[in-house]
């Protein structure tokens, strides 16, 4: 638990950053709450020469919200967005997901930023993000870009974002209707064994709109579009539930670990994403 | 009498003395961060060890370069086997009379085990060195199952080749250690045979790790001016890691001072001695400067003592009506790479032959075959005496499969089978003696309190809903009674590498009337300070407030055998009041001398003694303490000190009964704690909060082995639960709110009665919750499945009952 040197840097702006992140390629790395790149680094399984603290970048710890449209800043902590009550009444699907993140603790100091940019499949808030559609907005030498988080996960710690980009925020429609983040863990502070995020609408009795993403069940986030369309036109019975289970099965890909074996993996993916539509569709 | 004396009830609360909840003293320093822990020392020129540790389970070191290292500025010595040899230090004797490497002597037997010890200026610097040494390794055939370790032609102790005999008698296998057995093998076989009913079942109490808070570490300081060494260090017994250090080394004990400071929690797994101990002394030796050696949470998790690991085999009679007639017991038990179990010498299995349990079985038979795997080393009592953990999950689990297989009530078949009240002192089929206890009271009273056939009725409702499709979650009633064996032990018949298991203390009064004890043993947060100033209080007088508790500096405590094994208050704490009587008696004639009066006419009375018949004539503790110094009384030496080594002549006997209600979600094998109850027996209570404390925390421990806590490894002896993201730590989250109760059967043999209580809540509470899970499915075909119940594995049970779609 020892890291290997490594120099520390803290600009002021975000330009410093990206000449930063120029200058040292793939030998440099920014850091947000610390929460994931520390402990890799102690362990040795990472080893960044440069180091660079965002902390210190004006903008970066805003929570804005323009209408329905929710913009979070890279460096808003899990804890902030927990206490938000204009957030939480816009978008109250995020504080349901953070309050399952992790423990109080790191809270305090972990990032939506660092949780959504890092490419880690046990992370929360990109499943989060590919449900509500949102957009990943970066920076970089040749300006910002937007990336829908639908296409941002390329595999485990491989994103869409270059190495000389920044994540700078994430931005969605607040969730019009019913919504749910279930998540099963063995104790707290645990990855998911597994998890669903579900929004949906109704309209006359029946789903209008939906969809749904699944955490730590393949080596990144998983938005079933068709667990979704499953749901469309129903009224979330029985047969609907196993329509949209199928669906979400025939998408994700989990492996085993500690948590269990593929079988269970996938049995409890499917009594977790029945609990979190049937919580949404309550809501509704 | 004067108008200020205060009635016997105040001058009684004053001392603060046993039964008293007094408030813990340790506690400021602790939860202010003022604590002062190993790694908190800092001693000028202090260098830093670090080790290089095998990536693989079993290899054949074929070469070390260290020059990279030792080109790195700041790192000062990299030490291998080839530079302890000429000190014939490279392997060190283990407390099972095994012995280990201390760094990596031609091959690696476990993965972790440490192959090199890197010494730098910086912390830092060491840890950049580890990366530095080149090992080349070879690999060999792993062995992580002792079934199949015991049929291999892979030698995994090339250096025991051609012993046939080890410490505990005849090896049947190159990677067999022994076979220690107990009780009569042929009448028990008789009794199976002729049984009304046998009940036989395998179950594995998995591979685990006591996880202290803080890890392992020592800081050796070797003063080559005045030939002297001090040791800090994470250690559960100190004085017998000075003598072992005495004799390891070769310096005299007299110039070894070995110090426990403030210890972030043991759980026996700083019973032990280890190499990052040897490798601190070494290197200190080496260099003339002090070395610290701090092993973080992965190494600690990795290479420092597990516990369990025993792979169960029992067969129970009984007649029909349900009446215990024989129990037979075979273990097979993985001990890893060496022997290192920490178990007094004639007991390789510890006092797992307190197996029969609550029960009065007439006949019985244990036989225990170590081996050894390509796993780390240890085997140590995690938060309990010497294996008494598996003992007890053993009987309580063998009484529920026996009750299904009598198709009868589990609690009612533990109360036609407890040993009676008379019974007592009672002699156990494996032979021991049990002290007292009063099982049926206990029993009752806890069923009692939950309302054991409500619970019934719920559940059977329950199961008939589940059937219905109503609900998809079940009901467990988890239960266990147990008896605890602590407080080891009689020097007669235990030892640990050859020195008595007493205990001691030694006491000052000074002038004004406070004092100073000083104990063998010492505390890992149990709150000695606390509680042995209270035994003392009730013995001599003086308030606990008045009385100082040191422990842990071999310079100034009395020798004694350390905290473990729940044997603190049986033993240093049956010394402390022997040595309390002590003073009090010296104080006796003192008294009777002021009050000129013989010393029979005085008697005690709570703070003082008063002239028998006359109570307005007497003298306070305290005025007889400025006596003792300061007056010239004919006959009586001055001053007022005792010290006493107390050799129990039993061990003690500890109970309670443990109820747990579960529910389980069917579907995703998650299991929630709806309900726990817990009575314990410990004998005389000296202070009830921390008592309370004790059963939380022990509980809370027990909870984490039966759902969740192991150490796995996988086919090539890579440890898969390395990190507390995996190895199960709760935390308040998961905790349930636990009710407490007592009963008060005291020890007969103890001087104040206590039977000890820190690890009782473990041994009960293990077997408590692992039956209410395994109760949940009785109704659906249920018989056993093994822990840790975690949410895949209980999903896997209701699975293979069949009950998901």
């Amino acid at each position: 638990m020892i890291p290997a040197a490594f120099e520390y840097h803290r600009p002021t702006n975000m330009d410093d950053v990206i000449a930063l992140l120029t200058k040292h390629g793939d030998d440099a790395r920014v850091m947000a709450g610390g929460h994931s790149l520390i402990p890799m680094m102690k362990l040795r399984m990472a080893e960044i020469p440069h180091l660079i603290d965002l902390q210190d970048i004006g903008g970066l710890q805003d929570i804005t919200i323009h209408g329905q449209r929710v913009t979070l800043g890279a460096m808003v902590t899990q804890h902030e967005l927990i206490n938000h009550a204009a957030l939480t009444e816009v978008a109250p699907i995020l504080r349901e997901t953070a309050l399952q993140i992790a423990d109080p603790q790191v809270r305090y100091m972990g990032t939506v930023g660092g949780n959504v940019a890092n490419g880690d499949p046990g992370n929360d808030m990109p499943g989060l993000m590919q449900c509500l559609d949102a957009q990943i907005n970066l920076a970089g030498p040749n300006g910002a870009r937007s990336v829908a988080a639908r296409d941002y996960y390329e595999a485990a710690y491989m994103t869409a974002r270059e190495d000389d980009e920044v994540l700078v925020s994430v931005s969605f429609d607040s969730p019009k209707s019913g919504y749910a983040y279930e998540k099963q863990k063995r104790k707290i502070g645990d990855y998911a064994t597994a998890a669903a995020a579900v929004t949906l609408t109704k309209d006359g009795g029946t789903v209008a709109s939906a969809s749904i993403a699944m955490t730590n069940l393949s080596d990144v986030p998983v938005w079933s579009e068709g667990a979704g369309a499953a749901l469309i036109g129903t009224r979330c019975d029985a047969d609907a539930l196993k329509a949209a289970v199928e669906a979400m099965l025939g998408d994700i890909d989990p492996t085993e670990d500690n948590r269990g074996p593929v079988a269970f993996k996938r049995h409890v993916a499917g009594v977790i994403l029945k609990r979190a539509i049937t919580r949404a569709w309550d809501r509704a | 009498m004067n108008d200020m004396t205060p009635d016997r009830e105040t001058r009684s609360a004053n001392l603060k003395g046993l039964g008293c909840s007094r408030k813990r003293v340790e506690d400021a320093r602790f939860t202010q961060g003022k604590g002062n822990y190993v790694d908190d020392i800092k001693l000028p020129g202090m260098l830093h060890g670090d080790f290089v540790r095998s990536p693989y389970a079993h290899a054949r070191v074929v070469s070390i370069n260290k020059d990279a290292a030792l080109a790195l500025p700041g790192v000062v010595a990299v030490l291998t086997a080839e530079d302890l040899a000429p000190l014939n230090l490279h392997w060190m004797p283990t407390l099972a009379g095994d012995k280990q490497m201390v760094l990596a002597d031609g091959k690696v037997l476990f993965q972790g085990q440490e192959v090199a010890f890197v010494v730098a200026k910086d912390r830092y610097v060491a840890a950049d060195a580890v990366e530095l040494v080149e090992v080349e390794y070879e690999e060999l055939p792993v062995i992580v199952d002792p079934f199949e370790a015991l049929k291999t032609d892979v030698v995994l102790r090339e250096d025991l080749a051609g012993q046939t005999h080890g410490a505990h008698g005849p090896r049947k296998h190159h990677n067999h250690i022994f076979t220690w057995e107990q009780g009569d093998e042929t009448t028990t076989n008789q009794v199976l045979e002729n049984a009304d009913v046998v009940a036989e079942e395998t179950m594995y109490y998995h591979r685990t790790h006591p996880c202290p808070l803080e890890t392992c570490g020592s800081v050796a300081s070797m003063d080559k001016v005045n030939g002297k060494l001090t040791l800090w260090g994470t250690f559960q017994a100190p004085h017998v890691v000075r003598t072992v250090a005495s004799l390891l080394s070769g310096i005299e004990e007299h110039n070894i001072r070995v110090v426990s400071p403030d210890i972030g929690g043991g759980f026996g797994n700083k019973v032990g001695v280890y190499p990052g101990y040897v490798c601190s002394i070494v290197a200190s030796i080496v260099t003339g400067v002090p070395v610290k050696w701090v092993e973080d949470r992965m190494e600690n998790l990795m290479s420092t003592a597990f516990a369990r690991d025993y792979w169960m085999t029992g067969k129970i009679a009984a007649t029909k009506e349900g009446k215990i007639t024989g129990l037979h017991c075979h273990v097979t038990a993985d001990h890893g790479g060496f022997d290192a179990c920490a178990d007094p010498t004639k007991f390789p299995a510890g006092f797992m032959n307190i197996c029969t349990g609550s029960y009065d079985i007439p006949v019985a038979y244990l036989a225990v075959d170590g081996v050894y795997t390509n796993k780390a080393p240890g085997g140590v009592s995690y938060r309990c005496s010497f294996r008494v953990t598996e003992a007890v999950y053993f009987i309580e689990r063998m009484i529920e499969v026996l009750a299904i297989e009598l198709n009868m009530d589990a609690a009612e078949l533990r109360r036609i089978n407890f040993i009676k009240k008379e019974q007592f002192p009672y002699q156990s089929a494996l032979g021991w003696e049990y002290d007292s206890g009063d099982y049926h009271t206990a029993w009752d009273k806890a069923l009692k309190a939950v309302d054991y056939e409500g619970l019934r009725r719920e559940q059977a409702e329950r199961v008939e809903a589940f059937k219905r499709g109503e609900t998809r979650t079940l009901m467990g009633i988890g239960l266990s009674f147990f008896t605890e064996i602590v407080g080891a032990g009689p020097v007669k018949n235990c030892d640990i590498l050859g020195m008595g298991m007493f205990d001691s203390c030694e006491i000052r009064i000074h002038p004004t009337g406070s004092a100073i004890a000083r104990l063998g043993t010492i505390s890992q947060g149990q709150g000695h300070a606390t509680t042995f100033a209270q035994i003392l209080a009730s013995e001599i007088g003086l308030s606990a407030d008045s009385i100082t508790i040191e422990e842990g500096d071999t310079d100034t405590a009395p020798y004694g055998l350390g905290t473990y094994g729940s044997r603190s208050t049986p033993v240093a704490g049956a010394a402390t009041a022997m040595a309390g009587r002590k003073i009090r008696a010296k104080a006796q004639m003192i008294a009777a001398y002021l009050l000129e009066v013989h010393d029979d006419d005085v008697e005690w009375d709570i703070d003082r003694f008063v002239v028998k018949g006359a109570p307005e004539r007497f003298k306070t503790m305290k005025e007889i303490a400025y006596a003792a110094y300061n007056q010239a009384i004919p006959g009586i030496e001055p001053g007022l000190e005792a010290v006493s080594y107390y050799d129990p002549p039993n061990m003690t006997y500890p109970f309670g009964a443990y109820v747990c209600v579960m529910d389980i979600d069917v579907d995703t094998g998650v299991p929630e704690i709806r309900r726990f109850y817990a009575l314990d027996d410990c004998g005389t209570r000296i202070n009830p909060m921390i008592i309370e404390g004790q059963i939380h925390g022990g509980l809370t421990e027990a909870l984490a082995v039966a759902l969740g806590q192991e150490i796995a490894y996988d086919d090539l002896g890579n440890v898969k639960t390395g990190t507390l993201m995996d190895f199960f730590l709760p935390t308040a989250w998961e905790v349930p709110n636990y009710e407490t109760d007592f009963t008060v059967t005291p020890s007969p043999h103890h001087p104040i009665g206590a039977k000890g209580v820190g690890e009782s809540p473990h041994v009960g509470g293990v077997p408590c919750f692992s039956n209410a899970v395994q109760d949940a499915f009785r109704a659906f075909g249920n018989r056993h499945t093994n822990m840790p119940h975690d949410h895949w594995r209980i999903w896997q049970t209701a699975n293979r009952l069949g009950l998901h779609d």
